[in-house]
């Protein structure tokens, strides 16, 4: 059972299709993580979601509720802003109390000098006091509680929003880029905090992010967003090893995994180097194809006679690991290779080496971008296959 | 300024002062001259001057003048025509400066929600601002004509029997208040539609999420905190334009009728350049001028703290 379905969600900006019937369950607890390059939709489908712009088509189900022509204000989802969206004139304790005072205070009840008359109105607000203490204390926050937001750092900013956004235990919880505006160190900080303040909420959660790693690191699954699709959603690690679709691919990995354009072999299967993979679909001969590979299974051979020649054309040394760019010879494509310390002592570049691929971490994908489940066929069968 | 930037203050004692940094202070005080001199010259001596002559008899034409030490402001306190105007100013102002202000900030913001035709809105609103108000004083005397008027042949159609609004003493303070009104709502309008994009979208984002239903709501929780700094501009500059009313009175009544729109420039205008009594006249000037720096002060004294939230 889902807590959180959207189904086949359309927005288009005038002629512009922002996007394309998206659709995704989340489950009650989980933590999703939308990620995808900048303009690829995923703002816009947290907006639709909060109900701050309003689909063209499909359903959002929270759960066994049609949201789609409920306002905003009464969907109890709530939404961490990107730049926080703090009211500059209030406290950090008024900014908490605003979506209690805007559901458990009347209208009249809210007024000024005529509300204090409504009867029940101090009780209400003593109620939120305790609320917004207790929120605050549970952030850590309870020594800025008289603040405003101007004499806040970043991070206080940060966690007055998320203050604001959970006091009112909310269905649903949205995150729009909320690490964004934080410098480095803070950031890889506040996402443990946010990870854990997620798993004491226990509602679903759809984080909107550009940084893969924040992806990878929080998310119980991962939706990989380009161009107003959803391309891909599943766990981080089967985003990483198992991706369904090139751009998924080339999105998520640091450094960029290598992608080789190629065709099928009269026989139908793509080679690559001496490695030979079959497709699980039989492949026409001469359909372009790409090939990919991840950086970390590219194997640098110094003075072997397997692997195909390449030259290195620049080192990175990044501590713990060395990123090594190296150009094919017989192609002149270049190729990314990932290596330990240890492995890349003493290359430098201008050296001539020989780069080994590991066969079973060979990607196929169409030309339309999709993945072709294929698998490396050894050397013998694969010359049976040739000559047969 | 000049001061600031040359005394460094961690360097010991300022008696140990160095020639470098002599130097760089009397560069300094040779820069801000032309600053200083146009600031003496053009303010601070004419003031000066004014205040002067509020202490003496002194009349245009006349050689000599006598030093009357505090005689006119006497005279002002029991002159009758100075209370009168003192009080039409008064109405006038309460009524222009709070109307013209929220009639703009209610148009701000409708232009500011409509999409389309918003700069058509913007230049409509704005072009009495621009108008030369002696020449649409004409205009406005034919609007009000008791009989062949177009205002009051609208009244008439609802059964309204229109009064003579610029010609009857207890509402021609009224008719030159709806002038005054729509001649300051389109300045203030574009200072409010300026104020209104300055807002960040995200916040009325935030709004909405965090419960704010009716536009009312959003209205209290954000538009109007936001809009602070420029309200408290758009009042200040309100009340100053209303206190200065001038043209309206001098080409529309003079006055009249029977001192009903006796107003503070209008008076002071009298004296100094009808009667040519610039000693007292500069001692209105004074009073006027006095006037206006105590409203400003209280403005910003209470309004201040209260916008700006940085």
């Amino acid at each position: 059972m889902s807590a959180l379905s959207l189904r086949g969600i359309h927005k288009s900006f005038s002629a512009n299709q922002i996007l394309k019937g998206v659709s995704l369950d989340a489950g009650e607890n989980e933590f999703i993580a939308l990620v995808g390059p900048s303009g690829c939709g995923k703002s816009t489908l947290l907006r639709i979601l909060a109900g701050l712009e309003s689909a063209d088509g499909g359903e959002i189900v929270v759960g066994d509720r049609d949201l789609s022509p409920v306002p905003a204000a009464d969907r109890n989802i709530a939404m961490v802003f990107q730049s926080y969206a703090l009211y500059p004139h209030l406290t950090a304790a008024q900014n908490i109390a605003v979506p209690l005072v805007m559901r458990n205070l009347t209208r009249l009840q809210r007024l000024p000098l005529v509300g204090p008359l409504m009867p029940g109105q101090r009780k209400a607000i003593a109620n939120i006091k305790r609320e917004v203490r207790d929120m605050a204390a549970s952030l850590k926050i309870d020594h800025l509680i008289d603040r405003k937001p101007g004499q806040m750092s970043g991070g206080q900013r940060q966690r007055v929003a998320l203050g604001r956004a959970m006091v009112r235990r909310p269905a649903v919880f949205l995150m729009d880029e909320p690490l964004s505006n934080l410098d480095a160190n803070l950031r890889v900080h506040a996402r443990g905090e946010i990870v854990e303040l997620h798993r004491r909420a226990g509602v679903p959660t759809i984080y909107v992010t550009h940084d893969q790693a924040e992806a990878l690191s929080m998310a119980d699954r991962v939706a990989v967003m380009i161009g107003g699709s959803l391309l891909q959603l599943a766990s981080p690690q089967v985003i990483y090893d198992d991706p369904q679709h090139v751009e998924v691919a080339k999105f998520i990995g640091q450094p960029r995994i290598n992608l080789f354009a190629s065709q099928a072999a009269p026989d139908g299967t793509v080679a690559f180097g001496d490695i030979r993979l079959r497709s699980a679909e039989k492949l026409t001969p001469g359909t372009p194809v790409t090939i990919g590979i991840r950086p970390e299974f590219v194997a640098v051979n110094r003075n072997g006679q397997h692997g195909l020649p390449a030259r290195i054309d620049r080192v990175e040394f990044l501590g713990s690991e060395i990123i090594l760019y190296c150009r094919l010879d017989a192609i002149g494509e270049t190729v990314i290779a990932k290596l330990s310390p240890a492995e890349g002592t003493g290359l430098a570049v201008g050296m001539s080496v020989r780069l080994e691929f590991a066969p079973d971490r060979l990607f196929v994908f169409a030309e339309n971008g999709r993945r072709l489940p294929s698998f490396p066929m050894s050397a013998d069968v694969a010359l049976e296959t040739a000559n047969g | 300024m000049a001061e600031v930037i040359a005394i460094p203050s961690s360097f010991g004692k300022a008696t140990t002062r160095s020639a470098a940094e002599r130097h760089e202070s009397r560069t300094g005080w040779l820069l801000s001259m032309p600053a200083i001199v146009l600031l003496f010259m053009f303010i601070l001596v004419p003031v000066a001057a004014v205040i002067l002559m509020s202490f003496t008899d002194y009349e245009l034409g006349y050689t000599g003048f006598k030093w009357v030490g505090f005689d006119n402001y006497a005279d002002l306190v029991t002159n009758r025509t100075f209370r009168r105007s003192l009080w039409n100013t008064t109405v006038y102002t309460a009524i222009v400066a709070p109307v013209s202000i929220f009639m703009a900030l209610g148009l701000a913001m409708l232009i500011e929600s409509e999409g389309i035709g918003r700069s058509f809105f913007r230049t409509a609103y704005f072009l009495p601002v621009a108008s030369l108000l002696v020449a649409m004083a004409t205009v406005w005397q034919y609007l009000f004509h008791p009989t062949i008027g177009p205002v009051n042949a609208l009244l008439r159609l609802a059964d309204i029997e229109g009064p003579n609004w610029l010609g009857a003493s207890s509402y021609v303070l009224y008719g030159l208040s709806i002038i005054g009104v729509w001649q300051s709502v389109g300045f203030n309008l574009v200072l409010f539609l300026a104020g209104l994009t300055a807002i960040p979208r995200e916040l009325y984002a935030a709004a909405h999420v965090d419960g704010a239903r009716s536009a009312f709501d959003r209205f209290r929780l954000v538009t109007w905190p936001m809009l602070g700094p420029t309200t408290l501009f758009v009042t200040t500059i309100s009340v100053i334009n209303a206190v200065k009313v001038f043209e309206t009175v001098k080409t529309l009544t003079e006055g009249g009728p029977n001192k009903a729109s006796e107003v503070l420039l209008f008076t002071i205008y009298q004296e100094g350049f009808v009667y040519l009594r610039v000693g007292y006249a500069s001692a209105m000037t004074v009073v006027f001028l006095i006037i206006l720096v105590i409203l400003m002060f209280l403005q910003y004294r209470i309004q201040d703290r209260q916008v700006h939230y940085t």
